[in-house]
């Protein structure tokens, strides 16, 4: 196997993903076949290759410092799963 | 099947339920199933639509763009759809040209490219047959046609597939359950992330954010996220150089016509090898559209893929327009 | 702790991790407001709750301030930079990440001079990067309640060389720091409320040696007193356990400011893996020479060049350049009324007294004050040229202070002009040596503290506006 399963318990932890055994044997499994297919990258000499992070030549984008409307608080929360007066409320961190 | 992601709109589109649809194409996923519904669907060129809106997936890859029955149509909600957006720092702030103007001129002197990498084994003979014989006649029209190499071809899936969990994986972090969306019931926090994203996400987006997270993680980032992204420099440089002897690249849109119901494909590898064609474009930043070019002897659609260079849609769909003007493909709808 | 350190043959090597809220009007990223204090949760847009779809779009304002600070700093603007994410899970980081700087930060090498016992240290700056901020956790025993308004308000993290050597040294630093940075007008510098905040790493090692020692990261410290006392406590906390046989830890610990401790973070089950990768959602900076010259033309000068000007032109002691330098608005009020004509000295000397008290007292900024430098400027011109003694000059402060008005036209209202002629004082004098003839004997037997006596009673008659000096010439004239 490329990775183990004790490897992708620490991804899927890193990610913050449960994973029950099954799934975790499954996607050993299959994460592993994926790798070794990716492998096939170090065929390539790539030592004198600039890295591509934005594939258009586009810079220095900015806006000017002037205020816009934030939301008001009723929409902001609206959407919260669980909330308490005026906050996000979340179960308490062990930790 | 109708093919992915943006299959609910090209189904949509080929059923007649309406005139044009939105999608968006990441490594194919408004090309591949336009090919698979017989229907057109365009890829614009990295930065020519906001994405503003759209549901991050692969932020150096998305693109939003239409999927129509006609090239028209796309020319036309393209008009629509792109332009500058200074909510998205990554729209390029260039003229908007009306995409319907030149769609009627000829295709003058058109230089095709057509590269060996894209016909190899594993191409769907009939796949094959009917991309020929649509190359054979926009040759008939006047254009030019001349093979071409991209060499590092073979190696776009892999590319991708870094890319686009490793940005994935982030861009998915923001479903935690404590702003908006689905929270699993828990005790504690760490348990609360846990199992809401463990329930909340379906096992293929899980493999993508494992796999991204891998590739980012400390210890394999040179290995796999740099080394990928130094790839994406050679694939870029393939088309650059490409383009300096051809003005469009014609390929298949697909290895294959579509999936029927129920041939499920169980291996994600192989699963992932079926963006093969349309991947490289996602990596350029380039544009490229897919549109009908025949059926397959069960009565399935196939499609091919023209390719033009960033910002030259214009092009692109001129020649779509005139391949689509003489032939009917287009009118037919494929068995429902 | 110095004789300790000194005893074991040891040195401290101190590193500081600075952040700074930049006072933009807007968040990094989007159009909120950056104002302190407000209700929570209503300072946020979607752009910062970070929900599906949104994209940032950085600030100009925030890449200004961070090139003033560098260039302030004495940092190279790197001509190419970029953003990159910070991955992690936390209830404050709406994204699930923060967008910073990695590889490629907007200032490096720079550095920043500290005075300490007569000497000039310079303390290396690493880094200077722009980075948004994370929201606030307010943790009960129910559960944590999360307020977003913070997110995406604009930091400046700024990184020192391991060149500090000692818990006074890295005081001095942040001190220093912080008035630069209220200077720029870059950042508030308050500590308490959080707006400058301050890690600092601190390891051992044999004095005189080249190598680093394991590093401890000392956090939570929210005041230049607790940057001394932290430090002071965690040398000395490592000086013990290396004693005692035992090794230096690399881990985080929290300062306690009640138990004037450091304590060890609980340990983590994981380290943090940050995943660092350029950020896609935005372009590089290349900043032009041109616009890095435009924004080196609007620093001010800055507190050093001020000591040293004021010690060169006007010959003020160390001491006095220090207060008036502190402050950009004191210093600048300063030179308006050393402009408007004041001597220095005697301006330093009355906004040391009597300037400061009266902000301290009132609780206004020197630029709301009624009193306005020409105003002292005038106020000193009437005592130097004798119009009024030192004492009335007093009152008229505080009159000018209530009233508004200027000193030349209180002295006028209330007829203060000190009487010099001494033909006026002449007849009041001898009036009063007339009136105490036993005082006058007791004087002329030789009792010289009688003066004093005199003195008062001339100054009591004539309501204070006898010029002190000569009476005093006139009495002993008269005497004699």
């Amino acid at each position: 196997m490329r990775i183990s399963e004790g490897d992708v318990e620490h991804i899927a932890r890193l990610a913050r993903l449960e994973l029950d055994p099954e799934e975790r044997r499954r996607y050993t499994e299959q994460l592993s076949d994926i790798l070794n297919y990716i492998d096939e990258l170090n065929e390539l000499d790539t030592s004198s290759v600039e890295p591509t992070s934005h594939v258009i030549p586009i810079k220095n984008v900015m806006r000017d410092d002037l205020p816009q409307p934030s939301l008001p608080l009723d929409e902001a929360l609206g959407n919260a799963p669980q909330r308490k007066g005026n906050f996000y409320r979340v179960p308490r961190i062990i930790d | 099947m109708p093919g992915g992601s943006s299959g609910g709109s090209a189904a949509a589109v080929a059923s007649d339920q309406c005139l044009g649809a939105i999608g968006s194409d990441t490594g194919g996923s408004i090309r591949q199933p336009a090919a698979f519904c017989g229907v057109v669907g365009l890829k614009p060129t990295y930065g020519r639509v906001s994405r503003y809106g759209l549901v991050a997936f692969a932020s150096s890859l998305d693109q939003i763009g239409p999927i129509t029955k006609t090239v028209e149509d796309a020319a036309l909600l393209l008009n629509i759809i792109g332009g500058h957006d200074p909510l998205d720092s990554t729209s390029a702030d260039i003229d908007l040209p009306d995409f319907t103007a030149s769609l009627s001129e000829g295709i003058g002197e058109i230089r095709i490219g057509v590269p060996d990498e894209y016909f190899i084994e594993g191409l769907d003979p009939e796949v094959e047959s009917a991309v020929r014989t649509a190359i054979k006649l926009l040759e008939k029209e006047g254009a030019s046609v001349k093979p071409i190499s991209l060499p590092h071809t073979g190696y776009a899936v892999s590319t991708y597939y870094i890319l686009a969990t490793s940005e994935a994986s982030s861009n998915l972090a923001r479903y935690d359950g404590v702003k908006y969306g689905f929270r699993a019931e828990a005790g504690d926090l760490m348990e609360m992330y846990l199992r809401t994203r463990a329930q909340g996400f379906g096992p293929e987006v899980k493999r993508r954010i494992m796999l991204g997270t891998y590739a980012l993680s400390a210890g394999y980032y040179d290995a796999y996220y740099k080394k990928a992204q130094q790839v994406r420099t050679l694939i870029k440089q393939d088309f650059e150089d490409a383009f300096s002897e051809v003005d469009v690249i014609v390929t298949p849109t697909t290895p294959t016509p579509a999936f029927r119901v129920g041939e499920k494909i169980s291996d994600p590898l192989q699963m992932y090898l079926n963006d093969i064609f349309t991947i490289s474009a996602n990596l350029a930043g380039t544009c490229a559209i897919s549109i009908p070019c025949g059926f397959s002897s069960s009565g399935l659609p196939i499609g091919f893929q023209i390719i033009g260079r960033p910002f030259d849609e214009e092009t692109v769909l001129r020649l779509a327009g005139t391949y689509e003007r003489e032939t009917d493909w287009h009118m037919r709808r494929p068995e429902l | 702790m110095m004789k300790m350190l000194s005893d074991a043959g040891l040195e401290a090597v101190i590193g500081l991790e600075i952040h700074a809220q930049m006072l933009t009007e807007t968040k990094i990223f989007c159009g909120c407001s950056t104002a302190f204090g407000a209700e929570p949760n209503t300072q946020t847009c979607p752009v910062c709750i970070g929900m599906p779809g949104v994209l940032p779009v950085l600030n100009r304002r925030v890449v200004e301030f961070a090139v003033k600070t560098g260039l302030a700093m004495n940092c190279r603007i790197t001509p190419y930079s970029r953003f990159a994410r910070k991955n992690y899970f936390y209830p404050d980081l709406p994204k699930g990440y923060q967008i910073s700087q990695y590889e490629l930060p907007i200032c490096e090498k720079g550095h920043l001079d500290i005075h300490i016992n007569g000497e000039s240290r310079r303390i290396g700056i690493t880094r200077i990067h722009m980075e948004e901020d994370a929201g606030k956790n307010i943790h009960q025993k129910d559960g944590s309640y999360v307020d977003l308004n913070r997110t995406g308000v604009p930091l400046l993290e700024i990184v020192t060389e391991p060149d500090i050597r000692t818990p006074q040294e890295a005081a001095l630093f942040m001190k220093k720091l912080r008035a630069i940075l209220r200077y720029l007008g870059v950042c508030d510098g308050n500590m308490e409320q959080g707006s400058l905040r301050c890690d600092a790493n601190v390891s051992l090692r044999p004095a005189g040696s080249t190598g680093l020692g394991t590093k401890t990261e000392i956090k939570n410290i929210n005041s230049f007193r607790f940057v001394e006392k932290a430090l002071e406590y965690e040398i000395k906390r490592q000086v013990k356990v290396l004693r005692d046989g035992g090794d230096i830890i690399q881990e985080t610990r929290l300062w306690d400011s009640e138990t004037g401790t450091t304590n060890s973070m609980r340990s983590k089950e994981e380290a943090h893996d940050y995943r660092y990768f350029p950020e896609p959602d935005l372009v590089p900076l290349q900043i032009e020479e041109d616009w890095i010259k435009q924004i080196r033309e609007t620093l001010p000068e800055l507190p050093d060049q001020k000591m040293k000007r004021y010690q060169e032109e006007f010959g003020l002691p160390e001491y006095d350049c220090e207060i008036l330098t502190e402050e950009r608005p004191v210093a600048e009020w300063f030179e308006r009324a050393v402009k408007a004509g004041g001597s220095p000295k005697a301006v330093s000397n009355w906004m040391m007294t009597d300037i400061l008290r009266l902000m301290n007292e009132t609780g206004t900024e020197i630029t709301e004050l009624r009193i306005t430098p020409e105003m002292l400027a005038s106020l000193i011109g009437l005592i130097e040229k004798g119009t009024i003694s030192g004492k009335i000059a007093k009152m008229v402060f505080n009159d000018m202070y209530t009233t508004g008005k200027d000193p030349e036209t209180i002295v006028q209202e209330k007829g203060l002009v000190q009487i010099s002629d001494a033909g006026e004082l002449e007849g009041t004098i001898q009036e009063i040596l007339d009136a105490h003839p036993d005082e006058v004997g007791r004087l002329k037997a030789g009792d010289k503290k009688l003066i004093g006596f005199f003195v008062g009673q001339v100054m009591k008659a004539t309501k204070g506006k006898a010029n002190p000096k000569m009476v005093n010439e006139i009495i002993r004239k008269k005497i004699s």
